[in-house]
């Protein structure tokens, strides 16, 4: 299971390497977004992997599930959220005063 | 008494609130926030006055217990930095009166200003890693609002420039703290001190380490990752530019200080020496690149990247008195640099241009701005008795005194490069005659409203002030030094105190 998430993490922070190095902003934006995931998956399972267990003390068990990186990374997904509907609407408005989606505000030069 | 703590961070969020419900295009919100800053300056005079009293001040929020709770924590070097954001906070408020549209006022330009000075002193006051992060996000997130505010036009590529690699320090941040949560279990900076140091697998702290230091190096603008910031800063209106690149760099290079002093200390080796490499490539390839410039806010710019280099460094040499000198030196600095890029602002009312090519005569024509420019110009520049030459003596002696030569003499190279650079923007601006009336938007002014000046000229007195007595200041320095150099007096206060 470690190992499944583990190259699930790298997969995801491989790809979105790749789509932020692109010279259009809509996949910067995309890769900015799959970053994000991975990273916010790590935050959740930096609280080790568990299944049924509850995430607060209870007195019927003796083990739970850390319950800070579920609120931290609860913190992560709705700032980053936030921020990513900030850059959607930026490069929207870039693309369209700009009248191109390069992200050095260029137009395309003609072959 | 420990309530005093979140005054900073509660007075321009109760402002911005007040502004927004007031309604945003009436004039007076202008005058709201100018009372707004003279409270927040009080607010933390009197923090810092505590703070020299009491060593270090914790307050935990909610009054969970610790660690569990988030903890605010006042040393003497978060002190000192909330009081020079209030400093700078009211200089730019009151330029603003003058310099902001009503066009640019009902886009929020006040709250978001508020809600940014109130982000930056939550940074600097934070005991906690994740809050550090949370604080950082506001930051960015006001400073998007006020970069595109009004009709951003060319300002948008850099915009989306700023916001892309801000974005990615963020997604460094968090796996750090990521990576830091589960090899310690806490997240309170206090109790990371004492628990990095019994993590077995050093080698994985290193990593968090640096993966940290990635995502502040990017705040900070350090040398590879810097590209962003001379795109940006020169295309803002000029209070904004004044309080950007006086603030945010240096909360960056507070957040260095924090880490790097208080939580990783276990592999000084490793992380003080990649420090030490990227502050000196810095300084060197700013003051470089500001001098090929010719536009007076892209010079400005460059050299904010090649000062951060010196306060890094200062870091890097990580001796009690290399670390008072960073505190003067970020001290003088935002002080200066943000009174240099308000000069800038006066100068192409004056002229109509910010091009050096198409400025002049302004000896002549405006005495006090020529002042105005002289005195942060060259106390940048390093010239005694003003801050700048303190700032620089201090890192550079303390680079000596630890023994890397070869470092005191890049920055003293440096800092001989950056008077060349001064006097490019003092002979034409200023010496040189008027060039060719200039086809500009803004009607040249011959009378500067004392509105715009004033500002100006009370960040030279201070800088004056600083220079003449620096020995109170050097003092309180060497304190703060000491008290990052051996954090049990701020570990106990925090640990001691839940």
């Amino acid at each position: 299971m470690e190992l499944l998430i583990s190259a699930c993490l790298g997969v995801m922070i491989a790809c979105g390497v790749y789509l932020l190095l692109r010279a259009r902003t809509f996949s910067v934006v995309l890769g900015l977004i799959l970053m994000s995931f991975a990273v916010n998956f790590f935050l959740f399972i930096t609280g080790r992997l568990h299944t049924d267990l509850p995430a607060i003390i209870s007195p019927d068990r003796s083990i739970y599930a850390d319950p800070l990186p579920q609120a931290l990374v609860l913190t992560a997904i709705v700032i980053g959220f936030a921020m990513t509907a900030f850059v959607v609407v930026l490069a929207l408005r870039a693309g369209r005063e700009l009248e191109t989606d390069h992200v050095d505000g260029k137009p395309e030069k003609t072959q | 008494m420990n309530l005093l703590l979140i005054l900073p961070i509660l007075l321009p969020m109760v402002m911005a609130m007040i502004s927004v419900l007031t309604g945003l295009d009436r004039a007076r919100s202008g005058m709201l926030a100018v009372f707004g800053a003279l409270l927040h300056l009080c607010a933390s005079g009197f923090l810092l006055a505590t703070v020299v009293d009491h060593q270090v001040l914790v307050l935990w929020m909610g009054n969970w217990p610790a660690p569990a709770g988030i903890c605010l924590v006042a040393d003497y070097l978060s002190a000192a930095m909330v009081l020079i954001t209030s400093v700078i906070y009211l200089a730019v408020m009151v330029y603003s009166g003058k310099e902001i549209t009503p066009h640019q006022r009902r886009s929020g330009y006040y709250p978001l200003m508020q809600f940014l000075t109130a982000a930056i002193c939550g940074a600097f006051l934070t005991g906690d890693l994740f809050n550090l992060y949370v604080w950082f996000e506001l930051i960015l997130m006001a400073s998007f609002g006020i970069m595109i505010m009004e009709n951003p036009g060319s300002r948008l590529t850099s915009a989306v420039k700023y916001v892309t690699m801000n974005l990615l320090s963020t997604v460094f941040l968090i796996m750090a703290i990521g990576l830091i949560y589960g090899l310690t279990g806490t997240l309170n900076m206090a109790d990371l001190h004492e628990k990095v140091a019994q993590v077995d697998n050093t080698a994985l702290v290193t990593g968090a380490a640096l993966l940290l230091m990635m995502a502040f190096a990017i705040k900070s603008a350090l040398f590879p990752l810097f590209f962003w910031l001379p795109a940006t800063y020169h295309t803002l209106p000029v209070p904004v530019a004044a309080f950007f690149a006086g603030m945010l760099t240096k909360v960056g290079v507070y957040a260095l200080i924090r880490l790097f002093t208080l939580v990783f200390v276990t592999d000084v080796a490793v992380t003080h020496t990649l420090l030490m490499v990227m502050a000196v490539l810095t300084m060197v390839s700013g003051v470089a690149a500001a001098a090929s410039q010719m536009d007076i806010r892209r010079i400005l710019s460059f050299h904010i990247i090649s000062q951060v280099g010196y306060m890094v460094l200062g870091l890097a040499v990580f001796t009690p008195l290399a670390l008072a000198g960073t505190l003067v030196y970020l001290i003088h600095h935002i002080i200066v640099k943000a009174n240099l890029f308000l000069v800038s602002g006066l100068i192409q009312r004056a002229t109509g241009s910010f091009d050096l090519k198409q400025t002049g005569g302004l000896y002549q024509t405006h005495g006090l701005l020529s002042l105005g420019f002289f005195i942060p110009a060259f106390s940048l520049a390093g010239f005694p008795p003003l801050s700048g030459f303190w700032a620089k003596l201090l890192i550079i002696y303390a680079c000596l005194e630890a023994g890397h030569y070869f470092l005191g003499a890049t920055a003293a190279v440096v800092g001989l490069m950056t008077v060349f650079s001064m006097i490019k923007i003092w002979t034409e601006a200023f010496w040189k005659k008027k060039a060719l009336p200039v086809d500009s938007p803004v009607e040249p002014l011959v009378d500067i409203p004392f509105q715009l000046m004033g500002p100006v000229l009370c960040l030279c007195l201070l800088t004056v002030l600083i220079g003449v007595f620096m020995e109170p200041v050097l003092k309180f320095a060497l304190v703060a030094g000491e008290q990052l150099m051996s954090p049990h007096q701020y570990v106990l206060a925090v640990k001691g105190g839940g």
